[in-house]
């Protein structure tokens, strides 16, 4: 079946690009002169700490830091033997953070998850608002339903996302008692999931992704908006006028269908927009994500840190486009058929 | 008998402007055809939709009443409910459009979007509607209904599009269907196919038709009575042969006098003398290799193949043929703005006597020196002038390109081309959206002219407009061609504009030149069939003389439906024979 094919072209695609963009990210880190331990060393020997240079000596062969670039990359990726054989992104082992003193894996484990939590229901959030707002938008326009709807986007659009998290989160406590800060009550922090910590964590969720949702809703809303008053002025709504339709099924069934191309093309950029644009954020509201964990690894050259939350949201981003595409061939027999003889 | 549709004093305004559609009086009865016939902004397509009641936002009905129905069912349309009036909709009165490419949602199937009408209003399950509209689209002539019905419109060509929208309009049995320049934007053998259609099924189902439409050649094949309308007014009205035969209004008789036609004696005209030629295609082919996504395999199209044409210097050289033929790949690569395949060659001759230049292996200062020496004319004036240039600004740009005089030099310039073209250089300082149609044609003719080029390639530069806007820019056209001494190499779909304007007309179909020849010889001893079907195809604003269908549909077929001696199939053309001097025909010696 035609889809299915596409489906795997689409697949080896992504991993072509994953395999490119891994090593884009492995260049990009190493491009500050030295590393994590080689500046380490050079703060040890300064202040005359002997045994100290001895261990990071062992872990900079240890990580095979001592080794041309080009083997390092491999040796991380895990296409050739470094110091304890086969070890790398492809078996599953995803480094050792210097900063930390613990293995990545350790470190980013839970916020892995809860980074992927918070940006879908972001992302989720965006989309249940944005629909609705902005096909009412388009159908009302130039009424008063379309100015109020573009004002509070514009204004969306135009607040801080961290003083909206402030702000909400002064009000938020103050009036419905919703906590401040972190991802889930301290208690549950390190323990088993239960149904009590579900519940403590969608409570935290609410006020994280109406900040970080909140600009891609009222951008998302406005280019609905505009696309739908494209498609309304289309001779396909007349026709279907002329057939009989009543207002809602015409403008579900035809106009609203065109538009939602580009809404779905958007998934693809919305994710790593979220992403990197809720790593400040993270770190005001407190959230476990990768943010903070991926601020502090860049600022101190923690580079296998650094390299595998970059390459998480590259991933998340490869994913988002994927879907998208995958989503656009099943929603547009224009792409599916495109080449059907006619 | 009270007719079925009687539009009574009906105006129609926006704002608080005077109305656009004033005191406007029709009717219609079962069975007969009413065209309303107009140029654009007469106000004729409001007029029709204000029937339906599907009328631009902004629009107000002021006045007047719509009734439709027979005895006591009749009902004045204007006060029904919003409600009531869907259910009329697409039920008893249904409506046909103008674009074909857009009417259609290009994301639902075609049986989809036609069946839909009969779940909407005859409570029809989709299994018992899909059998109606299989049976209707057998009707307009799809070979294969199943097939059509499971299509998307970007699957289909502009004419089988126009079946499609016929069936959904038809698929409901109507009282009354509306047709808005159902055909205008088909190529001249499908019109003829369509209108004969729509003209055999008015004939089965006894239904009334309005034919809204600027072309008299279709009124005249199509209506038994014509409503003649301008600004918004009705001019005359009464039974077609009446009107058409002896038009009692100016405005009428200005109309016919604009039609451009097919004239109707032979005057030989001795073939053009080839011995000082501007410009000369020689066996000129393009290949694109189409592939439309990675995991897609190629596909190789033939746009235009084997074309050898030879323009002689302040001549007019026309190719015609429908869209797809290859007429405008041709005039892309004669401009050089196209690649032609390996073995084509294009020389260009800027002075008589000249040593010709290969267009096609130019050096980078040698095509900046061809491009000002030739120039295009391009279709659609409204999108080929940017709205947010001034007319000077769009006049001097081709000068400061090419870097040609100072400020002043290009603004007077400008102006002097303006005047050329019959505009008031005073108008510089406008931006095009002041302009109507015509006269944005004039400003991109003018606009051409800037850099004094001795070859204009116009593509189709006529056939968005008015006809009687039509014959001034074809006047224009051949004033300057005179006056300045250009050469035009010029395409178009339209024999009656060809047949004025032309010293040789080129007829392409599938990317190959089939018959070339002067026009009052093309025009009267046509050899090849496709040749004879377009003529056949042209409507006359004549009731006397109606399309010839036959005549049509052979020769219009595929190339492997001519007669054995035109016969070819894929790529295994004859050889163009000349038959008598300057008269070449493609076929089996």
């Amino acid at each position: 079946m035609m889809f299915i094919r596409y489906a795997v072209w689409r697949f080896l695609t992504m991993l072509l690009t994953l395999a490119v963009v891994s090593v884009l990210v492995f260049i990009i880190i190493n491009l500050p002169p030295g590393d994590y331990l080689s500046n380490q060393i050079a703060e040890l020997r300064a202040t005359g700490q002997a045994e100290g240079v001895a261990k990071a000596e062992f872990l900079r062969k240890e990580y095979a830091l001592d080794r041309p670039l080009w083997q390092q990359y491999l040796i991380w990726v895990g296409m050739i033997p470094g110091p304890q054989g086969f070890s790398g992104l492809i078996q599953g082992d995803f480094g050792w953070s210097f900063e930390f003193d613990a293995p990545v894996a350790d470190i980013v484990g839970d916020a892995l998850w809860l980074t992927v939590l918070v940006n879908l229901a972001a992302v989720l959030f965006v989309y249940l608002v944005a629909l609705p707002l902005g096909v009412l938008a388009a159908w009302k326009s130039a009424t008063w339903v379309d100015y109020t709807t573009a004002f509070v986007g514009y204004l969306g659009l135009a607040t801080p996302n961290f003083l909206l998290a402030l702000i909400l989160f002064y009000y938020g406590h103050k009036y419905l008692g919703l906590p401040i800060g972190g991802l889930m009550s301290p208690e549950f922090e390190g323990e088993p999931m239960s149904l009590a910590k579900v519940q403590s964590i969608l409570i935290h969720l609410i006020v994280p992704t109406f900040v970080i949702g909140t600009s891609g809703a009222a951008g998302m809303m406005q280019r609905l908006r505009a696309n739908m008053l494209d498609e309304l002025s289309k001779p396909y709504v007349e026709t279907g006028k002329a057939k009989g339709l009543s207002s809602t099924r015409l403008l579900t069934k035809y106009p609203l269908r065109m538009a939602f191309n580009p809404f779905v093309a958007d998934i693809g950029n919305l994710l790593p927009a979220m992403v990197s644009g809720s790593v400040l954020v993270s770190v005001v509201l407190g959230l476990q994500t990768i943010g903070p964990a991926l601020l502090t690894a860049l600022k101190s050259q923690d580079q296998f840190l650094a390299a595998f939350v970059l390459m998480f949201v590259a991933l998340l981003t490869l994913i988002g486009t994927m879907i998208s595409d995958l989503l656009l061939v099943l929603l547009d027999p224009r792409i599916r058929y495109g080449a059907r003889e006619g | 008998m009270a007719p079925l549709l009687d539009v009574r004093d009906l105006s129609i305004g926006f704002g608080s402007a005077p109305p656009v559609v004033a005191g406007v009086n029709f009717s219609v009865s079962a069975g007969e055809t009413l065209a309303i016939v107009g140029e654009s902004g007469s106000g004729k397509t409001l007029s029709c939709r204000s029937i339906l009641r599907i009328l631009p936002r902004t629009a107000q009905l002021r006045r007047g009443a719509i009734e439709f129905g027979i005895g006591s069912a009749r009902t004045d349309l204007l006060k029904l409910p919003s409600c009531d009036i869907r259910d009329i909709r697409g039920d008893r009165i249904s409506m046909i459009f103008q674009e074909p490419m857009h009417s259609l949602s290009p994301l639902h199937r075609i049986g989809n979007q036609v069946a839909e009408v009969l779940t909407l209003h005859r409570d029809m399950t989709t299994a018992e509607a899909k059998k109606d509209v299989l049976a209707t689209f057998d009707r307009v002539g799809f070979a294969d209904p199943e097939r059509a019905f499971r299509a998307y419109p970007f699957e289909m060509s502009g004419g089988m599009r126009q079946r499609a929208m016929i069936a959904m309009a038809m698929v409901a049995k109507p009282d009354l269907l509306i047709a808005d320049e159902p055909t205008t934007a088909l190529d001249v053998t499908t019109q003829a196919q369509v209108l004969g259609l729509m003209k055999d099924l008015q004939r089965d189902t006894g239904m009334a038709m309005i034919l809204v439409t600027h072309d008299l050649g279709v009124v005249a094949n199509m209506a038994d009575s014509v409503v003649v309308m301008s600004k918004g007014h009705v001019m005359e009205s009464g039974p077609a042969p009446a009107v058409l035969g002896n038009p009692g209004h100016g405005y009428t008789r200005k109309l016919f006098a604009a039609a451009p036609m097919i004239p109707k004696d032979a005057i030989p005209v001795p073939p053009v003398e080839k011995d000082d030629l501007i410009l000369e295609l020689q066996n000129v082919s393009k290949t694109y290799t189409v592939r439309a996504g990675g995991w897609r395999a190629k596909k190789q199209v033939f746009a235009c193949r084997d074309v050898s044409l030879k323009l002689q210097r302040g001549k007019t050289l026309a190719v015609v043929g429908e869209s797809g033929s290859g007429k405008t790949t041709c005039a892309r690569i004669a401009l050089g703005a196209e690649i032609p395949d390996d073995g084509s060659r294009v020389l260009f001759r800027a002075k008589a006597n000249d040593e010709p230049v290969c267009i096609n292996d130019l050096s980078r200062s040698e095509k900046i020196a061809f491009q000002r020496q030739a120039q295009m004319v391009f279709q659609d004036p409204y999108s080929s002038l940017s709205p947010r240039m001034r007319v000077q600004e769009a006049l001097t740009e081709p000068m400061e390109i090419h870097r040609i005089g100072d400020k002043i030099a290009r603004r007077d310039k400008a102006a002097e081309m303006l005047r050329w073209v019959g505009l008031n250089p005073d108008m510089l300082k406008r931006y095009p959206h002041a302009f109507s149609g015509g006269q944005r044609q004039r400003l991109s003719i003018a606009r051409a002219l800037t850099l004094d080029p001795v070859l204009l390639v116009c593509d189709e530069p006529t056939s968005a407009l008015d006809v009687s806007v039509q014959e001034q820019i074809l006047s224009l056209l051949e004033r300057i061609r005179d006056g300045m001494g250009l050469s035009y190499l010029f395409i178009s779909h339209d024999l009656a504009v060809v047949a004025r304007i032309a010293d040789e007309v080129a007829v392409m179909r599938q990317g190959v030149v089939v018959e070339q020849a002067p026009p009052s010889t093309l025009f009267y001893n046509p050899r090849h069939p496709y040749t004879k079907a377009l003529i056949a195809a042209q409507p006359e604003p004549d009731v006397s003389r109606p399309i010839d269908l036959a005549q049509v549909a052979h020769g219009a077929g595929s190339s492997a439906s001519w007669p054995d001696q035109f016969r070819f199939e894929g790529r295994d053309a004859p050889d163009l024979i000349q038959v008598e001097p300057g008269h070449k025909v493609r076929c089996h010696a």
